[in-house]
């Protein structure tokens, strides 16, 4: 779409924010017009989440103002929200937006979708749409008008939750489907979505892709804040660029390449590592037939083979939910299940000690849950899997000298930003984070390495560094088992792959011989797509 | 509106400060049911800092009582630090104190190298088995220690009761519900002349020293902390979590089974049902002030001990319940609580 036709709905001038010493925000311009999409792109920390705070109220700006386009065609609404200054104003469309006040934002027709849901779990999904729309204290829900309003508005976005159901029971997806309904339900003109592919499989970042263009097409405008680049070339109309706190690049989304994008995202060039050919080793970890009782809410693992041998990394595709968490965990040793696993014609002991003592470096799905101790300082972190050698204890008591010389070792070598290895781990950020599990994976000579979405929630750069360590890994000829639900990950980094749908595992192909369509075809369970 | 923004560290002296400014608010609270009952509030606090620390006699006497304060709450603490929440220190003090003098009463003839720790033993033992229970059942079948620590304290009670009505009544003591004295061979020593300070206060010093080097220093310590800050992780890194939570458990239940042999063979020689004065709950207090670490336990502790002791003679003296103690006891805790929230936030008003 053609949208320098359009008129302006939003503009961001100035906008300057700090906390302390940080700057957060440095004079941002922004534009928004009607029917637009705007990609805003940046790495953690680049100041995306605080422009769209102060745009919501949630901060008060310390520079710069906010104007927005008045309710469109409703003139006596328009009085309401902004006085009768610009009532009486036919000259400009737009006015100043007060600072510091959701409720203002609201009224103006803004409408955010955050990254963390914020949704009643026992409540149905009519219930959450009605929630906070009414006064406090009226007694009537009024829940039969609320039906009539909330079907109309899934006619005519596509988004679709059926809505009697609980919350609780909803998928991930629907989940997000029922907060931009809520947020449409208020009346919102522009839509901000916050990192809104974070949570969501590829097929359902298609669908979401769907709705938003839909929604465009009906006349809303969208802010759609990401780091991930090839999503935001397919969705964006525009693409602002913030780093540090500043707007660094402000241009069309039709010709701009991902190459220069993160050139502008990270600040100087990105080295992309690249596979080079190699002749895979033996078999070193084997999977015959393993199975996994199904746990709640999740697929198991059905009869599951599987050889990865050194010197190669076999990369595991399907939407998340399908068995991955089982055959992570029975790699990993936190779950016990049926048929044999070995290593090196070993059988390995199901246990997370046991995988550990055998040489697998496991890097977690969720780091923040099973990968660190938030409250234990970096050094400690280091050495939680390595309790028992003598380099880290000796007749029980910890040797700190060895612990933090290891530390500081790794925290050079693996670039970890932080104040020092006696600092808790909490304080870094996620990329960092991953930079110290990476650490207690690789400073360990791994024969195996289980990577279970490594790359899940990083930036480029972070990314990048994940990928070069794992090829370096292999290199050296470690057998990596590479989890991702990241298409261009798996295909850039794997010698071979397989696809999981409802617990099965496919026979792994040589990554030059399968397309991506044949992958996506098998992850929604039609069994070796030709 | 008040807005709370996580601190990404507290400094030393913002969280000692937060400690000493708890119990200071703590102690200004109390003020306000001590004018209610018609006392002169200054002279109310002097007594009662008289009582506890005016002259080397009640200083000793506090530190008397400051001797279980010390072991319950190094239960608690350990207990905490894996996030086993142990409310039967008082079940447990009980247990050990039972044990005691079962074993130290004349069950056994031993000189004192011997019995001693003897005695001492066999409290740890019965704390530890007791807190065995809960431990085992919140890590196999998930049910919450907290309710069952917490029941026990009664169950214990009763049975402590029934034993002093039965077998082991004193057959001396004139038909009070007592046990027979604790053999002198078994008894603690006082440390000094006509004093009542014994050396179960050593010995719980020692303890305090021991878990604050088990907790910082050792593999096993590491992995307590590890399973209470995050027990998947820990998992996750091959730290066996059942097997750490039953020794933390265990440890704790022991550490309360010492304060009560200390307080049966150090104080009052013989055993009644009313020997704890709330020493396993006040020991909650105690480790909150101390922010679980083991060698804050001690001040802590000592502190709890002067305002129980301190309201003792200012009850006496101005005819004042000394409930007040339980009271600002209470109220320590709930500062405590509260200036937790100051240490982990920046707390902005605007």
């Amino acid at each position: 779409m053609s949208a320098d036709s359009q008129p302006l709905v939003l503009t961001l001038a100035g906008i300057g924010k700090r906390f302390g010493a940080l700057i957060a925000n440095d004079a941002i311009d922004l534009e928004l017009r009607r029917g637009e999409i705007l990609a805003l792109l940046g790495e953690n920390g680049a100041g995306k989440t605080t422009l769209m705070n102060i745009l919501f109220g949630h901060y008060v700006a310390d520079e710069g103002t906010i104007s927005v386009a008045g309710p469109a065609h409703d003139p006596e609404k328009c009085e309401a929200v902004f006085g009768q200054d610009h009532a009486r104003n036919k000259e400009s469309s737009l006015a100043q937006l007060t600072p510091g006040s959701p409720q203002a934002a609201l009224d103006a027709g803004i409408g955010m979708v955050h990254q963390h849901f914020a949704l009643a779990e026992s409540l149905t999904v009519l219930e959450n749409v009605v929630l906070g729309t009414r006064p406090l204290g009226s007694l009537r829900l009024d829940l039969g008008g609320a039906r009539k309003k909330l079907t109309a508005l899934m006619a005519d976005s596509g988004l679709d939750v059926p809505p009697d159901r609980r919350v609780s029971r909803l998928s991930v997806g629907e989940k997000q489907r029922l907060e931009i309904l809520k947020v449409l339900y208020r009346g919102a003109r522009i839509l901000v979505l916050d990192e809104p592919t974070a949570v969501l499989t590829p097929q359902e970042v298609e669908g979401l892709f769907v709705v938003l263009r839909r929604l465009v097409a009906s006349g809303l405008s969208i802010i759609f804040i990401s780091h991930k680049m090839n999503e935001v070339l397919a969705i964006a109309d525009r693409i602002a660029v913030l780093r540090a706190g500043r707007k660094v690049a402000d241009r069309p989304a039709a010709g701009a390449d991902r190459a220069t994008l993160a050139e502008l995202m990270v600040g100087r060039e990105v080295a992309q590592s690249r596979r080079t050919p190699r002749a895979p080793g033996p078999a070193l970890l084997v999977l015959d037939r393993v199975s996994v009782g199904d746990p709640p809410g999740r697929a198991g693992l059905v009869e599951a083979s599987l050889s990865v041998h050194a010197g190669e990394i076999v990369g595991i595709a399907g939407v998340s939910g399908n068995g991955q968490s089982a055959l992570a965990g029975v790699i990993a040793g936190t779950m016990a299940g049926q048929g044999t696993i070995t290593l090196e014609g070993k059988p390995l002991y199901p246990a997370p000690h046991a995988s550990i003592a055998a040489g697998i470096g496991r890097i977690p799905e969720d780091r923040h849950h099973e990968g660190i101790v938030g409250a234990l300082s970096i050094a400690e972190n280091l050495a939680l899997e390595t309790l028992s050698d003598r380099e880290v204890a000796r007749a029980g008591f910890l040797r700190f000298d060895a612990i933090r010389q290891r530390a500081v070792a790794a925290i050079r070598d693996y670039d970890v930003r932080c104040s020092s290895p006696d600092a808790a781990i909490r304080l870094l950020s996620g990329g960092n984070i991953q930079k110290v599990i990476l650490a207690r994976v690789f400073d360990r000579n791994p024969r195996v390495v289980l990577a279970n979405q490594p790359t899940r929630g990083l930036d480029v750069g972070a990314t990048a560094e994940v990928h070069r360590r794992l090829l370096e890994a292999r290199a050296r000829g470690v057998a990596i088992v590479l989890i991702s639900e990241d298409l261009d990950e798996l295909l850039a980094l794997s010698d071979r792959v397989a696809v999981m749908a409802r617990g099965g595992l496919s026979a792994p192909r040589a990554v030059e011989s399968v397309t991506r369509e044949q992958l996506g075809l098998m992850m929604a369970g039609h069994a070796e797509a030709a | 509106m008040i807005r709370f923004e996580p601190r990404s560290r507290a400094p030393l002296a913002l969280r000692l400060g937060a400690q000493v400014g708890a119990v200071a608010a703590a102690l200004l609270l109390a003020a306000i049911p001590l004018g209610a009952a018609g006392a002169p509030l200054i002279r109310a606090f002097g007594l009662m800092a008289d009582g506890a620390a005016g002259s080397l006699f009640a200083f000793t006497e506090t530190l008397t009582r400051a001797t279980p304060l010390i072991f319950t709450g190094l239960a608690a603490a350990v207990a905490f630090r894996a996030k086993l929440y142990n409310i039967g220190a008082e079940g447990q003090l009980y247990a050990g104190a039972l044990a005691a003098v079962a074993i130290g009463a004349g069950a056994i003839e031993a000189p004192p190298y011997l019995l001693v720790p003897l005695v001492m033993a066999a409290a740890a033992l019965a704390g530890a088995m007791l807190m065995l229970v809960p431990t085992l059942l919140r890590t196999r079948l998930g049910v919450d220690e907290v309710v069952t620590t917490l029941l026990l304290n009664f169950v214990v009670l009763l049975f402590v009761q029934m034993m002093l009505e039965g077998p082991l009544k004193d057959a001396m003591g004139g038909g009070w519900p007592q046990s027979a004295p604790i053999l002198p061979e078994g008894t603690l020593p006082p440390l000094f002349e006509r004093m009542r300070l014994h050396a179960g206060f050593i010995a719980a010093l020692i303890a305090a020293v021991l878990v604050y080097v088990l907790v910082a220093r050792t593999v096993l310590g590491l992995e307590i902390r590890a399973v209470g800050e995050n027990a998947p992780a820990a998992r996750y890194a091959g730290i066996p979590v059942t097997r750490v939570m039953v020794i933390a458990g265990v440890l704790s239940g022991a550490l309360a089974g010492l304060a009560g042999a200390s307080e049966v063979a150090g104080l009052k020689g013989y055993l009644t049902a009313d020997m704890s004065r709330g020493f396993g709950y006040a020991g909650i207090v105690v480790a909150m002030i101390a922010g679980l670490d083991a060698l804050a336990v001690v001040p802590a502790a000592i502190f709890i001990a002067g305002v129980f002791v301190g309201a003792d003679t200012m009850g006496r003296t101005l005819g004042v319940s000394n409930y007040i103690a339980d009271l600002i006891v209470a109220l320590s805790l709930l500062c405590v609580l509260v200036s937790g929230l100051f240490v982990r936030f920046h707390i902005r008003l605007r």
